[in-house]
């Protein structure tokens, strides 16, 4: 097919011709154009399918505002749904296809759905599709789902990369139309960073589209100059095809650039990117969306909003069709016959709803006063069009003129309302701005290009005066008003077919008024109840007409009707761009511990823990499952010695002449008599008396203690901690910090942990149950001088020790402990033998203390010190949870010993019914012991100490199951603690 | 947001960690006759602000600073920003 619609040059490149298809069919277009005016030139004006309706649809608009012209883009991987023709860049080798029928575009079979309009109008899901009740899951919601939607997606992953960036600027410029550049040339001269970002990818916005003059040149190359000086200016940043979507508090906005959207493909380079722009003023010079008139059979193809034909005519030399109308109810309409008849093309009617003189002289066209267009013919091209007072005209597009409304989305975003402006009938950004932010140009209601020019410079240099800048003394551009008065008129009553607002959404004049007969009368529900302005485009062309034909139905004005709330994003924002790089494995970051390459050279198994990855068990040759590996890690642990990074454990340094004190306040239990060279155990609680954190602390010197932290809370224990030191004892002398990272750290377990330590510590520090007996700390040298700390502690039950060394020498720490290990048949174990060992012990962690368990509950009460205060020690006293018939942390195991027990269980007592009101507490770890060879398991049952020995329910109704476990103490094994002191 | 740390100037809202009613610093003495009943309050009472309200901020990702940041919780608007610390001494904190 050739560019049969390809009139004038325009200002595009017709000496570089670009190769596209549309449903398969090669077309040509030119660099510069979109995919919309190179299908207008091609005489493509059927697009799509309406989403509800199948109703055939062209292209309605020349912006990101179109509602109609949704394609798919691409194929394969890359294939994108629901993209708007009028902003998708025309490039070598586009492939595009229509979206929304079944067979082809021009013979679709659910067209067959617009026949059922009188059934389908507004509200009709909730009126139709309630009874019968069983028909929903079966037969109306699979109908609904293969036939809703628009675009497919591929269903593979997105091949390209996304990035995320932040930018800082003195003034953003949002808009580079005629007030836009006008503001950035203000900037720019002050010497202000500017920022000057436009959603197209050829700035000058309007100036592209019309044949007006700036500075006695023409309105395009008046913007070259512009931009030219503003390229020049090292403060200034243009960023073309990028969408200010967000106005967020404080001057941040949210920005989408589609950085290669407009290659075949995105090479090295981000497809998108999104910034955060910090600005600390900004204008906004969006400028302003036409809007339709509705009349019977406007959706046709080739009917088009009255600017967007000026902009094919004179930016893309396209023109919609060979023989055209237009109509509107004011000034502006006229130039669009004006622009046409001056390229040549046959202009036969100005259909204007006042009757008044022409605003203009448009050679060839008939004037017709005081009349509208009520209906039109021609199923998938327009053919004619027929008017109030009867008349037929044929022509084979229409341009349609309702007048212009400011685009004043980004002034609501911080819950700005827009006022009413009687004197050109719209919506203008109302006295509630976003901080920092003012308006210029037509987005502020200046229509005209003189006015936009002035105001947009005014705006900049009041913003740069509040900053401090000096404000350029070179005189503004020069230009005239173009006529722009009016006469409201929002839909045509005569129109006896239906008459056509939310293209997208398929919603007419006649839901609206619907919805008012069946008392959804408010905006809000209007828009609800009849979806108009919910598509993907937001309503930005059919919002203010329903409001208008609201307000009529209602008798009350528009401003009293009021508006919708504009929310961000202003245009889509895919998700690929806001997830940027955080996809797959790298969703959220995560952190290695150091011995994470040994442990991936010798078997392991890693599993999350927080951010972590830990090994959780190490696989030998014949082991079949994992089972088979932690039996042997933890029976090889508590018979010779066993070797586990436990680096994540939260670390924290305490210095100070307060230290001691300070612990006493964080710790339930008492530190400040600790002697040096020793540790403790010790409970943290939060200030509401639950339970909230363990570990041990060790007293290095007389003012500096290490403390441990369960992996999972160490951010948060750290976080109170300096809560209490800043904000509760503000001068105590304390400092803390975290070291987490700072040291790589091995708990080496087992009758054979000194044997094998003998060997790596060096010989000067005596390591024997003497001199160093259970729950010492030290420091000392490893391996012939490194440093390092040695902390006798035991979370397996077993004779044990922690060593820690600085972590850049944790991989080799690892290796040389696993070689001075193997007379030992030393084993590396992972986080499953850890938790097997320490159920074996009865030593309580994350599934015990969950937020719900006090001391008292853990059998840890007595740690509780009477002699001080501490965080959460008074309301830790309350009766409540003092009872003695508390639910108490106790040890189980299956009457049955050949069965598992079930984590999450809950107890009921002999004969009673297993139900809620029985219930007497949970289950809350298990495990396997290959020591006992039998499960076990710890768990809360109420009074439970007093209970060794009773047998009870363990009921799991999650699994249908329940057996008979005894209560036992928690400490399965060594009960005395002889081993760990050996 | 943008939070004006009184040492290093502004800064994203992202850096920080949110903890609540600035009131969280006035921890009640333990060892008065209604510590019990002052705890309970303390712990569990707190306005839900519709304007201006002091609250508590951690710069986590920062200095480690605890902030009394005085916000509008309807606009968002920043009016003042303290070191939680010196706040902290002015109510009387230092024994």
């Amino acid at each position: 097919m050739s560019q049969t619609n390809r009139i004038a040059k325009g200002l595009i490149d017709t000496s570089r011709t670009v190769d596209f298809t549309f449903n398969g069919r090669a077309m040509q277009g030119h660099a510069g154009d979109t995919l919309a005016s190179a299908l207008l030139a091609n005489g493509q004006l059927l697009v799509g399918r309406s989403f509800k309706y199948h109703r055939p649809r062209g292209i309605f608009t020349a912006g990101s505002e179109e509602p109609n012209a949704l394609v798919h883009l691409r194929d394969g991987a890359r294939q994108e749904p629901n993209t708007r023709a009028t902003v998708a860049e025309l490039y070598d080798g586009l492939t595009a296809t229509s979206q929304n029928h079944r067979g082809s575009l021009e013979h679709d079979l659910m067209a067959v759905t617009d026949l059922m309009s009188p059934f389908l109008s507004a509200g009709f899901y909730y009126k139709t599709f309630m009874w019968p009740r069983a028909f929903w899951e079966k037969l109306y919601e699979p109908a609904i789902r293969a036939s809703a939607g628009l675009g497919r997606l591929s269903m593979e992953d997105d091949p390209d990369t996304y990035d995320k960036g932040y930018l800082h600027c003195d003034l953003l410029v949002i808009g580079a139309g005629p007030a836009g550049l006008s503001a950035a040339l203000a900037g720019g001269r002050s010497g202000a960073r500017v920022i000057l970002a436009d959603e197209d990818f050829r700035m000058g916005g309007r100036l592209n589209a019309e044949t007006l003059a700036v500075d006695d040149m023409p309105g395009s190359a008046w913007t070259e100059a512009a931009l030219a000086e503003l390229r020049a200016m090292p403060n200034v940043r243009l960023m073309t095809r990028t969408t200010i979507y967000g106005a967020y508090d404080h001057g941040v906005y949210g920005a989408l650039e589609r950085v290669t959207d407009h290659l075949p493909d995105p090479g090295v380079k981000p497809r998108q990117v999104l910034w955060r722009i910090y600005s600390r003023r900004a204008v906004l010079a969006a400028g302003a969306t036409e809007r339709p008139i509705a009349f019977g059979n406007n959706d046709r193809p080739g009917i088009m909003l009255a600017g967007a034909v000026r902009t094919y005519v004179n930016r893309y030399g396209v023109t919609p069709g060979q023989t055209m109308a237009v109509f509107t109810n004011n000034d502006d309409g006229w130039r669009t016959a004006a622009d046409l008849a001056a390229k040549g093309v046959d202009v036969r009617a100005i259909v204007d709803t006042r009757d008044r003189a022409a605003v203009c002289d448009v050679p060839g066209a008939r004037h017709i006063r005081g009349a509208a267009v009520m209906d039109t013919v021609g199923r998938k091209a327009l053919k004619s069009i027929t008017l109030t007072d009867g008349q037929v005209i044929p022509c084979d597009a229409l341009a349609v003129s309702g007048g212009w409304n400011p685009t004043v989305h980004l002034t609501c975003h911080q819950r700005g309302k827009p006022e009413w402006n009687e004197a050109i009938d719209a919506f203008v950004p109302g006295a509630h701005l976003p901080a920092g932010m003012v308006v210029a140009g037509a987005a502020n209601g200046q229509l005209t290009l003189a006015a936009a020019l002035d105001e947009g410079r005014k705006a900049a240099n009041a913003q740069l005066k509040d900053l401090g800048f000096t404000p350029s003394r070179k005189p503004g551009p020069k230009a005239e008003d173009e006529p722009r008065e009016g006469a409201p008129v929002w839909y045509v009553p005569e129109s006896r077919k239906r008459a056509w607002l939310d293209l997208q959404n398929d919603v007419t004049v006649k839901d609206i008024k619907q919805a008012h007969r069946e008392n959804f009368r408010s905006v809000e529900h209007m828009k609800r109840y009849t979806t108009l302005g919910m598509a993907t485009d937001q309503g930005k062309t059919s919002n203010i007409p329903a409001l208008a034909i609201m307000a009529k139905c209602t008798g009350k004005s528009i401003p009293e009707t009021g508006t919708t709330i504009f929310r961000p994003p202003y245009t889509p924002v895919p998700i690929g761009a806001l997830a940027g790089r955080a996809r797959g494995r790298d969703f959220r970051p995560y952190r290695l511990t150091p011995s994470h390459e040994w442990a991936k050279a010798n078997g392991a198994t890693f599993v999350e823990v927080g951010n972590w990855l830990r090994a959780q068990w190490f696989v030998r040759p014949g082991e079949k499952g994992w089972r088979d590996s932690v039996d042997r890690e933890a029976l090889q642990t508590r018979q010779t010695v066993g070797i586990c990074d436990v680096t994540t454990l939260g670390k924290i340094e305490i210095q100070g002449r307060d230290a001691a004190a300070f612990l006493n306040k964080v710790y339930a239990n008492g530190f400040a008599k600790l002697p040096v060279g020793r540790i403790r155990y010790g409970i943290m609680l939060r200030e509401d008396g639950i339970c909230y954190d363990d570990g041990t602390t060790a007293r290095m010197g007389e003012n500096h203690f290490v403390m441990t932290t369960t992996t999972a809370n160490a951010v948060l224990v750290f976080r109170r901690m300096e809560f209490a030191r800043q904000c509760l004892w503000p001068d105590m002398d304390v400092h803390l910090i975290s070291t987490t990272d700072g040291w790589a750290q091995f708990a080496v377990a087992g009758p054979k942990s000194r044997d094998l330590l003998r060997k790596v510590v060096d010989k000067e520090h005596d390591i024997s149950n003497d001199a160093f007996p259970f729950m010492a700390c030290g420091e000392v040298t490893v391996c012939g001088g490194t440093p390092a700390r040695l902390f006798r502690i035991s979370f397996s039950g077993e004779l044990a020790f922690e060593v820690a060394v600085p972590a850049r020498y944790g991989n080799d720490m690892m290796r040389v402990l696993m070689e001075a290990g193997r007379e030992f048949d030393a084993v590396p174990y992972g986080t499953e033998a850890l938790g097997v060992m320490r159920i074996e012990k009865g030593h309580a962690a994350g599934n015990e203390l969950d937020g719900r368990t006090t001391a008292h509950n853990l059998g840890l009460g007595r740690m509780v010190s009477a002699a001080k205060d501490c965080i959460g020690k008074t309301l830790s006293q309350r009766p409540e949870l003092q009872r003695d018939d508390a639910v108490k942390l106790v040890g189980f195991r299956p009457v049955d010993r050949s069965r598992n027990l079930i984590a999450g269980s809950h107890f009921i007592s002999q004969g009673r019914d297993a139900v809620m009101a029985n219930d007497e507490g949970w289950m809350s770890s298990v495990a396997w012991s290959p020591s006992l060879g039998h499960s076990i398991g710890l768990g809360f049952i109420r009074s439970g100490d007093a209970r060794m020995g009773e047998v009870v329910r363990a009921v799991s109704p999650v699994h249908d199951t329940e057996m008979q476990v005894e209560i036992t103490s928690p400490h399965f094994i060594d009960p005395q603690g002889e081993r760990l002191r050996a | 947001m943008l939070i004006n740390h009184p040492l290093l100037g502004p800064r994203d809202a992202a850096e920080f960690t949110y903890l609540g009613d600035a009131c969280l610093i006035e921890r009640p003495d333990p060892d008065a006759k209604d510590a019990a009943e002052r705890f309970l309050e303390y712990g569990y009472l707190r306005d839900n602000v519709a304007g201006e309200m002091r609250e508590l901020w951690y710069h986590e990702q920062g200095d480690r600073s605890w902030l009394v940041v005085t916000r509008d919780t309807l606009t968002h608007e920043i009016t003042r920003v303290e070191i939680a610390r010196d706040v902290a001494r002015e109510r009387g904190r230092s024994t």
